[in-house]
């Protein structure tokens, strides 16, 4: 370091903040720490404001009545299970060309949030179908590839854990996370691309909406509400990784230590 | 608002048991889901705690002169 003989050896022996600060374990333990229960007081607030637009202001559908208050909590699930499968690979393939340690612990991290995403979509969706199209499921493309996302989330944390080696497992688990990214377009234009019993795309950019603005207002509250919630958790479970890979550590054994005395 | 009951609302037009297991599920299951990464983050630091004070008890046994004749 140039800094040893400068007057601002203290300010240099600051870590600076850089691209690469948070890829540091010790650094990204540290500020999740904080990050996380913010995320989780605004994951709270949005869904009171979500859940009080979609149940108090937004109006009855005309055509399924009060059935149809369901969107406002599907469709949110429904956009998380596939936008954190996109994060998950990102951060599998981020892993596997820079061989970044966070990166991986991402990818892990986010796989159960994601799973629990699809299981909603599908279980929500499940039970606005019974009463609007008479059952429970069908094998349309629009369900199919989405319980297919399931099983791929499922397959990526059974193959993950499968393998003792930790560094195997995540390149393992990035290659099906990657592979399995294709179903993620598929799933989203499968109500184009196929004839199915799932409607059409409640939103679709720059075009004017069909659905009554405070229903949108409601459905997005609650997809931010989803969001925050996404990271708030992840979060949390990406720091329990860190501490499980790097319990070996000068650092994480005098954090430890420290919070024990306290 | 279109609700003019407790029990108008918590019937939704009928719809009630749809609606609600929908929204309780997602409720729960976003309830659970934090608690079990706490559980786990905090699983994580007991075995490094654990494993210091082995390692320590196996330092200080090293240490110690034995006593058996």
């Amino acid at each position: 370091m140039h800094a040893v003989n400068s007057p601002a050896v203290t300010a240099a022996a600051r870590p600076r903040l850089t691209w690469f600060t948070f890829a540091s374990p010790a650094n990204f333990y540290r500020l999740a720490g904080v990050l996380g229960p913010v995320c989780g007081l605004v994951a709270a607030a949005f869904a009171v404001a979500g859940l009080w637009m979609g149940f108090f202001v937004a109006p009855t559908d005309a055509v399924q009545g009060e059935v149809y208050r369901i969107i406002f909590i599907h469709v949110p699930a429904a956009w998380l299970s596939m936008v954190l499968y996109v994060a998950m690979a990102f951060w599998a393939a981020m892993g596997w060309f820079l061989n970044a340690r966070m990166a991986f612990i991402f990818a892990r991290a986010i796989a159960p949030t994601g799973a629990l995403f699809t299981v909603l979509a599908l279980w929500t969706g499940s039970l606005w179908g019974r009463p609007t199209w008479g059952t429970w499921w069908v094998w349309d493309a629009r369900l199919t590839s989405e319980l297919i996302l399931l099983f791929l989330y499922l397959g990526y944390m059974a193959l993950v854990a499968a393998i003792d080696d930790t560094r195997r497992a995540d390149k393992a688990g990035a290659l099906l996370a990657i592979v399995g990214v294709v179903n993620v377009p598929v799933i989203y234009f499968s109500v184009v691309w196929w004839n199915t019993l799932h409607q059409g795309s409640s939103l679709t950019m720059g075009k004017e909406q069909h659905m009554a603005s405070t229903m949108l207002v409601a459905m997005l509250l609650l997809t931010l509400a989803c969001w925050a919630y996404a990271f708030a958790v992840v979060f949390v479970r990406a720091r329990a990784i860190v501490l499980e890979r790097e319990g070996d550590t000068a650092w994480a054994r005098a954090l430890v230590a420290q919070s024990n005395q306290g | 608002m279109q609700w003019h009951s407790l029990s108008e609302f918590l019937a939704m037009g009928g719809r009630g048991g749809f609606v609600w297991g929908a929204y309780g599920t997602m409720a729960l299951l976003m309830l659970v889901e934090p608690l079990l990464a706490r559980r786990r983050h905090r699983a994580a630091r007991i075995a490094i705690v654990e494993r210091m004070a082995d390692e320590q008890a196996a330092r200080a046994a090293a240490n110690l002169p034995r006593t058996r004749p």
